[in-house]
This record gives C-alpha cells, structure tokens and sequence, in this order.
C-alpha cells in the first residue's frame, strides 16, 4: 500500500515538473505543436486559418482573458491588418516584407484610436462602443470602395514567391506558405509571451481581478488598459496580415461584427486566460466548422449549441477545465 | 429643397424611428433591471416577425397575430431566463452576453430549419394597405399605424411605470436591486416578468416590421446592431433615453437620405461616436454604469 | 485511406468518419496524406452558398450540377472517365470561398472549379484559381470579372452580366422622352447595373431626372420614397439584388409608386418573387437567364426541363440553378473535345465551343471569356393571372445571344 501511493506520488510529481518544464517553455512547446499541424489535419488551408485565427484570438485574449475586457470589435483591427497588407502590395506596390510591418502599424494606431474612446467606458458599455465602433469601420471600408474594393473584396496582390536570403520560396504551395506564416505566429507568440511575463503582465491582471484596488495601488488604470487595447490589436493585426497574404484576397467580411463573434466564441471554447486556450479554441471551432458544415447546411445549430453548453457549464473552456481536472497542470501566467 | 419634402422626410424618420424605439427599449429595461445585455434580441425580432406571420395566417386575421406573438414569443424569453439566463446571475456580467450570443445562432437556424431560408411574404392588414393624403404628400396608412401604435405602447408603459405598484418596483430594482431584498420582494419573480417584457417588446417590433419589410431569417441582424446603437445613445437601462435617442436616429437617418442617402447607415454609428466623446455614459445615463 | 467520394451531398461518410477518429485522438498521427493521382476520375469543385439567404438558389444550381453530370456519366463519361462533383459550401463569405478553393486544388486535386453565386465569392475564386492555372467557370452575374484587371486566361464567365440585362430590360420598357429615375445600391455591383440602365436610356433618348444611392443591405427604404415621387419619373430603375431589391419594391408599393411609375429591375428572380409575394411584384419588369415558362418558345429549354423534372420529381429549374447546369455542362463538352482534362486543350476547347443546353446557342466571347447568349425579358403576373403556383412571369422578350450585347473587349481593356 505504502508503496504503491508513494509510487503514485512520484508519478504525480514527476508528471507535474514535466508540466511546469513544458509551461516553462511555452512558445516552443506551442511552435512544435503548430510545425506538426498541417500534418494532423485534413487539409493545409484549414491548417493555415488555425493559425491566423489562433493569433488572432491570442491577441483578443490579452485583453478578454487577462484584463477582462470583452470587445466585441476585434474584427476591426483583424480586417485593418489584411487590408493593409494587400493595399500596400497590391496598389502601393510594396514588397511583403515592408507591407506587413506597415499594417500592423496600421492596425496598432487603430486599436488606439477606438481605444481611446472605448476605455472610457465601462462593463457592458465597453462591449457594445467596441461593437459599434467597428461596425462604423466596416461600413467605412465598404464605401471607400476605390481604396478597399468595397463589397466585393480587395484583390490583386497575390504573393506567390517570397525571398528569403537569396532563397527563392515558392509560396503557393500549402506545405512552404505554412511555414512561412508560421514564422509570424512565432512572433506573435513570442511577443505575448514577454508581455505576460513582464510587471505589466501583473498589472492588467490586477485589473481584472479588482479595478478599484489597482487604482488605490497606485496604477494609471485608463493608460494599462488603453495599452493593452493597443497591444491586443496589434496581435489581432499580425493574424489579419497572415491572412491577407494566406488567401491573395481580404473579404469585407473580414471587418464584420460576426468575425468578432467568432474570435470571442473561438477563445472561450479554447480556454481564456490562458497561453493554448487561443490556438486551441481557434483550432476546436475550425475543425467543427468544417466537419459540421460537412454534414448538414446548419452547422449554425450546432455551433450556437456547444458555445451555449460551453458557457454554462465550461467557462473556462477545453484548456481551463482540463487545468483544473489534471492533478498535476497548473499553468503559470 | 422644399419644405414638403423636409415634412415628408421627418414623417418617415418617425416611422422608422418607432420600430427602433420599441426594440431598444427592449434592450434597455432588460438591461435596466437585470444587468444583462441580450444578444439575441435581434432573434426575438425576427421569431415575432415569423411568430406573428404564422398566428396571422393560423387565425386568418393580422389582429391575432399582432396581439399573441409578442405575448407567446414573450412568454418564450420568459422560459429562456428561467432554463438559461438565470443560472448566470452571480457570475461575470459578460456570461449573459456570451449566453444569449451563442443563443441567437441557434435561434436564426432554428428558423432556418422550420421556415426555410427564403423568408415569407408578410402582407399588409387590409384595412391599411394604401396611402393617405398628408397635403404634402402621400403617406402609407400602414406606417401612420405603427405611429400611433407605438405611441399608445409607450404611454401604457409610462402609466405602468410611473401609476402602478409594479412601476414602482421596477423603478426601485433599476436603481439598486439589493433594495428589492429589503423590501422583501421577490426579484426572482420580477426578474422573469422584466425579461419576458423585453422579449415581448422585441417581438412586437418586429410584428409590426413584418408587413414593411421583408420577413427572412437574418432581419433581426441589422436591427440588434441598430437596437444597440441607439440604447448606447441613450444610456443603457434608460428608458427616456431610448425613446429620445430612437427618435434622434430615425430623424437623422431620413434627413441624411436627403442629401448624402449612401451615408444613410454609416451615419447612425457616427452619431453614436459622437454622443460617446461627450458623454461616455451615453445622454440620459447614469453616471456610476458607464 | 478514405476515398473522399461526394456525389449528392457535400459529405462524404468516410471522410466524416476519419475526421471523429481523429478528433477523438484515435488515428491522432495516422491522417493519410497519400495522393489520389492513382485514380482517373474527373473531379469538379464547386463551391456555392448552401447556407446563407441564397440557400435556396443554391440548391438549384447543386441540383442542376450534379443533372449535367450525371448525364454525362450515363453516357459513358469523358474518353471513359467518370465525372465526380464536389460540393462545398461558401458561406457566401469570399474568404470562406476562398479557403474551401484552396482545399478543393490542394487537396481534392480538383481538374476544373464551377460556381459561385455573389460578386465578391466569385472574385476570391477566380483570384485563386489564376495564381494556380486552374479553369473556373464562374455562375455569377458582374461586369468587374470580364474587365482585364481581373481577367484570368483559365476564367470563364457563364453568367449574364448587368450591362447586358440592364440593356434588354432597358429595350422593353424605355421609349424615346420617358423620364427615369433611378435607386441604386451603393456598391459596385449596384454602380454596375446603373452605368448599364444609363447607357441603355441614352441611346433611346430617355432622359434622367435623378438618382438616389442607398446603402447596401439597408433594410428601410421609405426615406428615399418621398424624393423618388418628387420627382416625377414615368419609370424607376431599381438597381440592386436580392433582399435589397424585395425590400425596396415592397416598400416603394406601400408607397404607392406603381400608381404613378413602372419599376424595372435589372434581374428578377425566381425565388425572390416566390418570398415576396404576387401582389407586391405585380408588373415588374426584369432581365433573366432562364425561365422554365420558356419550353413552350424553345426546344432545348423544353429537354432541360424535361430531364430536371425526371431527376428531381417532378420540379422546375429555376435561374439560378440553369446557371449551374449549363456551366457545369459547358465545361465537360470541353473535355469532350480536348479529350481529356489537360488544362490547356481545355481552355482552347471552350474557346472555341459553340453549345446549346438550356435555352439557345451560347458561345465564350474569345478576348474575356463571356457566354454570349440570350437575354430574357419578364413581367412578373398578377396572382389571377397565375395558372399555377410556379406560373410567375409573362416572357416580354428573348432577346438572342449576339457580340454588340457585350461592351467590346477595347473597352473593357484587352488586346484586340
């Protein structure tokens, strides 16, 4: 008896210092998770959006999951990334490798721009300003049609060989684009890393734990939450560039207000406040997406469903509650 | 541009701006009490279009349709706080948003499923097909009626609100709902009757749009975000705001069909961006919510 | 390793199958990625919105796809190859289309794409299938896609185009000195029919009296109603599609602008006149592709309608779904001839076709790759004049398919 539990224990303790030396290493772990992807699913392009929209999602997660902030115009900042990257290759005629920094750029001074207005408020109010706010976006973005294409997309800036080091990259192929854009996720990934590990990772989430006693801590609150609205969109922007250049096209749709639905449905299937909730709730929607859709034109009702059940029952998500089921995967911020 | 044209164009504001008014005061008084922001109330919009259309053509009379939808759809909102919704209170106020927003895609594919994808004809009450002479122009009777209807509704609901023991309650519960413990009321109770007044409301809008536009699955998408915007105008949980903002909306958009009719959409979110940069909680709200 | 059949519906058990195995974490490493080179079957994608307010099209043009192929299946095939058809739903979302293109190329190894039904969708194809020298017939009405900024060599464009419809509905009920008005959706499509409609009055010697751009996808159009009657047309062109162009018809009736002014639309469609209802689009005026009613003038129509109503119990083909059956049907006479499906010999093949499925001859124009064909001209009928549930419109005019119906390939920017 003895014996046994003091074996039980060691596993236990052994699986647990696995665990922390696998959260230790989190972007790597997630790198070799996503290099293995397009090989586990049944189809690269499907592989491809797990990856933009799990960076997306990452991105919505900074403010949603740590600082408790739930926007729901997140597509604005997703749409604004991808615009840009196809308007500076395709009617600017910038090479990729200029264009993208350009649009994240773009998407950052966005996310300050209806930052500055939506922080302002509070609770339910900052859901429906960010909501509407980025609906004005959309509607902005169908109008300037000789600029955006309008509602019938923008188009004309298909990349389909990239440079790299003299390494001609041809990019069309599913196996090499993935790769390419999954460098971006590794920034992306990297970025949100340093972010919450720094003080001001421990600021925002003092925030949401309770606004009152960060504000008599000391804290600026209205500038920690409008710098992480802005670093929130300048993720979610990294994804709308990998798209742009993923598809060779930006939908209008892209800035739409049922793409950010999707992105909160995405991380709270996943998991929020937490470092694989996004990638993991992006790849669960996709996947189910794609097989429910397979198999009946409403894939919605099911969709609409399993989120309902998931609030319910699963707040915390696939990843949350798996934390909390496993003895031993306690996962550090 | 003529005078008679500016009146004709503020006839139509009004028009539009009564369907708003009745679908954001939804929103709002839901809000008001229960803290809860309902994202499928666009959904309910579109249910009380289809649930009226079929009651309409079940009875053979609009009359009966117009009277039970928002009835039955509203006792529906009632079963969906009662099964769902009210498992939530007491957990992050984002939780009923996140709920009722998975809600209304099953909602919409429900319909989907039942009705088609297509949308029905909704036609017009017999008595009001036609139009009447304003002496500056011709005015569809059927959208004089909803005028008025709305004006009758919202007059019932200030008496309510204002005359009544429950107006009362409902008016202590939106300042502070831990007062409605102390007075030993029970606010389980009330809880459920606000939502289902909301829903009801939601429903009868959407009746009453019925017969101007098309009825489909997805006419319920515009008018949440436009539900929203003008709520968010008036301040969340007033119910003057939303029928000032409505009326504020309606009149903006048919004035600007007058000069710049493409801008017609964007200008409501303007409006709202606007309203936002002044007043963070929105013209009649409270202070301490936004 | 699943063998990805998709024949009537866009699900193939097996590949269903694979994907709960693997979701479940069973075959977690096991997915096979063997190629399909090994087989010989002809595959077409075809993405179209199965979900979305033009499901209903949709299934038509799903239902007169897999008609066109299994005709040819039951002949034997292409030089003995089956034809397979692979479905996949668009969402009506461009970026959705775009990805299940993707897939289809990728990893169904699809020799041709067929489909599409909105502007934006049919654009993501084609952006697709050109960087990748894919042939895609496309099945959706715009003027942007014979232009030669988006003109891909593999690109074929089956369906009408608003400068065409707008010029025969414009034939029919403009006459010299009418005054128009038009109502225009604020989109390009929208701006598409009007430079139509525009042209057309022009050259009849119609005179505008103004013009009113709406929002797409607006829901209300009474604020535009008082200033159309201002006005005081004899006609109003109403320039949009879809459940803008319901919205907008019901709502300029309740106005009472029929009393006063004839509404002409660039398209009127089967089903849209099926959800708004008789009364409301009573006497409206539209351009066509395709109308069942056309069997009692045309003899093809008549077989085509005959092998639907075989397939499908007894129901019509409506727009839409002919879209489907002759782009789907177009393409596989291409194969016929280049006898095979060598991407080349199949561009020059539909090139240089002439064929006759659903209506008349139609041809691909060589510079931009548009079908000529005919336009039809109807009206829709009063509900007492119905002789049944799918007796809608009265045929005002078949105009035949000829070159000078299309801007001229100068114009739109090709080499001539």
């Amino acid at each position: 008896m003895a014996v046994e539990s003091t074996g039980e224990a060691s596993s236990l303790s052994q699986s647990r210092r696995l665990f922390a030396v696998l959260s230790d290493h989190r972007v790597l772990v997630s790198l070799v998770a996503l290099a293995l992807l397009p090989w586990l699913l049944p189809s690269k392009a499907l592989a491809v959006n797990v990856l933009i929209y799990g960076v997306v999602v990452m991105g919505y997660n900074l403010l949603f999951g740590y600082t408790g902030l739930l926007s729901f115009g997140h597509a604005a900042f997703f749409g604004t990334g991808a615009y840009l990257t196809g308007i500076a290759i395709g009617r600017w005629g910038l090479p990729w490798f200029a264009a993208v920094p350009l649009a994240i750029a773009a998407g950052t001074a966005l996310a300050v721009l209806i930052g500055a207005i939506s922080t302002r408020t509070r609770g339910i109010y900052f859901s429906m300003v960010t909501l509407a706010l980025a609906q004005l976006v959309y509607y902005v973005a169908l109008q300037a049609s000789s600029f955006t294409g309008g509602e019938n997309g923008l188009r004309g800036f298909t990349v389909d060989r990239i440079d790299l080091l003299g390494l001609q990259i041809n990019f069309l192929d599913p196996v090499n684009k993935y790769y390419v854009l999954m460098a971006f996720a590794a920034l992306a990934l990297w970025v949100q890393s340093r972010i919450l590990n720094s003080p001001f990772g421990a600021v925002i989430e003092a925030i949401r734990e309770n606004e009152q006693r960060a504000r008599a801590c000391g804290y600026d609150v209205e500038r920690c939450k409008l710098i992480v609205f802005m670093l929130s969109g300048a993720i979610s922007a990294i994804g709308g560039c990998m798209s742009a250049l993923h598809l060779s096209i930006v939908p209008l749709d892209s800035l739409h207000y049922q793409t950010s639905g999707m992105i909160v449905m995405m991380v709270l299937l996943g998991g929020a406040r937490s470092f694989f909730g996004p990638f993991i709730g992006a790849a669960t929607f996709l996947i189910l997406e794609d097989v429910v859709s397979l198999w009946t034109p409403h894939w919605q009702i099911v969709v609409g469903a399993i989120f309902v059940v998931f609030v319910l029952f699963l707040p915390k998500g696939i990843w949350g509650t798996l934390l909390d089921v496993l003895p031993f995967a306690r996962e550090r911020r | 541009m003529d005078l008679s044209l500016i009146i004709m164009q503020l006839f139509s504001g009004i028009a539009l701006a009564a369907v708003l008014v009745i679908t954001a005061l939804g929103l709002t008084i839901v809000f008001g009490m229960l803290g809860v922001v309902n994202f499928a109330h666009g959904a309910l919009f579109m249910i009380g279009a289809y649930a009226g259309l079929y009651l309409a053509s079940l009875t053979g009379s609009f009359w009966w349709g117009l009277l039970l939808a928002p009835v039955l759809v509203g006792a529906f909102g009632m079963l969906i706080e009662f099964v769902l919704v009210r498992r939530l209170y007491g957990r992050s106020i984002d939780d009923p948003l996140l709920l009722t927003f998975g809600l209304s895609y099953i909602l919409v594919e429900g319909v989907r499923i039942v009705f088609g994808s297509d949308g029905i004809p909704f036609p017009t009450p017999p008595q009001l097909i036609g139009v009447v002479d304003l002496g500056v122009g011709f005015f569809p009777k059927y959208r004089l009626f909803v005028i008025a209807l709305v004006a009758v509704v919202l007059l019932v609901l200030w008496l309510m609100l204002e005359r009544t023991r429950v107006g009362l309650i409902v008016r202590a519960g939106a300042r502070d709902p831990q007062i409605m413990r102390v007075l030993g009321v029970d606010i389980g109770k009330v809880w459920l009757a606000i939502f289902g007044l909301g829903v009801g409301l939601a429903a009868l809008g959407g009746v009453l749009a019925g017969p101007m536009r098309s009825v489909n699955p997805e006419m319920g998408t515009l008018v949440l975000a436009e539900a929203f915007v003008v709520t968010v105008i008036g301040g969340l949980g007033s119910i003057v705001g939303a029928v000032v903002a409505g009326l504020m909306v309606g009149i903006c958009i048919s004035m600007v069909a007058l000069f710049a009719p493409e801008m017609a959409t964007i200008v409501m979110f303007a409006l709202m961006a606007a309203v936002l940069l002044v007043r963070p909680q929105g013209l009649f709200g409270l202070k301490g919510r936004a | 390793m699943p063998v990805y059949e998709t024949k009537s519906r866009p699900a193939g058990l097996s590949r269903r199958k694979a994907m709960m195995a693997m979701s479940a974490g069973v075959a977690a490493l096991a997915m096979p990625r063997l190629g399909r080179a090994a087989d010989d079957t002809i595959r077409i994608g075809f993405p179209t919105p199965l979900t979305g307010p033009f499901a209903a099209e949709a299934r038509d043009q799903v239902k007169c796809a897999e008609l066109a192929v299994k005709l040819v299946n039951d002949k034997g095939g292409i030089g003995g190859r089956k034809v397979e058809l692979l479905v996949r739903d668009d969402k009506l979302n461009a970026g959705e289309a775009a990805t299940r293109t993707l897939e289809l190329i990728e990893k169904d190894k699809v020799h041709a794409v067929v489909g599409a039904l909105s502007s934006a969708v049919q654009l993501a194809v084609n952006e697709v299938t050109r960087a990748r020298g894919v042939i895609y017939v496309s099945i959706s009405q715009s003027d942007t896609i014979n232009e030669v900024k988006d003109f891909s060599k593999f690109t074929f464009h089956e369906a009408l185009n608003p400068h065409m419809t707008t010029a025969a509905v414009a034939r029919q009920t403009l006459k010299k000195g009418m005054k128009v008005a038009h109502l225009v959706a604020d989109y390009a499509y929208g701006h598409e029919m009007l430079r139509g409609f525009k042209r057309a009055q022009a050259s009849i010697g119609a005179e505008s009296v103004g013009e009113i751009l709406h929002p797409f996808g607006a829901a209300d159009y009474s604020t535009f109603m008082p200033r159309l009657m201002s006005m005081r047309p004899d006609v109003l062109c109403i320039s949009n599609f879809g459940r803008d162009q319901a919205n907008a018809i019901k709502q300029a009736v309740d106005f009472g602008i029929k009393q006063q002014m004839k509404i002409v639309v660039p398209v009127i469609l089967h089903n849209q006149r099926l959800a708004v209802g008789a009364d409301v689009f009573e006497g409206v005026v539209g351009g066509a592709n395709y109308y069942w009613g056309l069997e009692t003038q045309n003899k093809t129509a008549a077989e085509f309608n005959k092998a639907f109503r075989t397939a499908n119990g007894g129901a019509i083909p409506t727009d839409y779904g002919a879209y489907g059956y002759s782009g789907v049907g177009s393409l596989l006479q291409a194969m016929q001839v280049a006898g095979g499906t060598d991407t080349e010999k199949v561009v020059a093949a539909l090139e240089g076709l002439q064929y006759d499925l659903t209506k008349g001859p139609q041809h691909y124009r060589k510079c931009d790759h548009q079908s000529v064909q005919s336009v039809l001209v109807l009206e829709s009928k009063k509900k007492s004049a119905m002789a049944n549930e799918n007796d809608l419109f009265a045929i005002v005019a078949n105009d035949p398919g000829a070159d000078e119906m299309l801007r001229s390939c100068s114009e739109l920017g090709h080499a001539t």
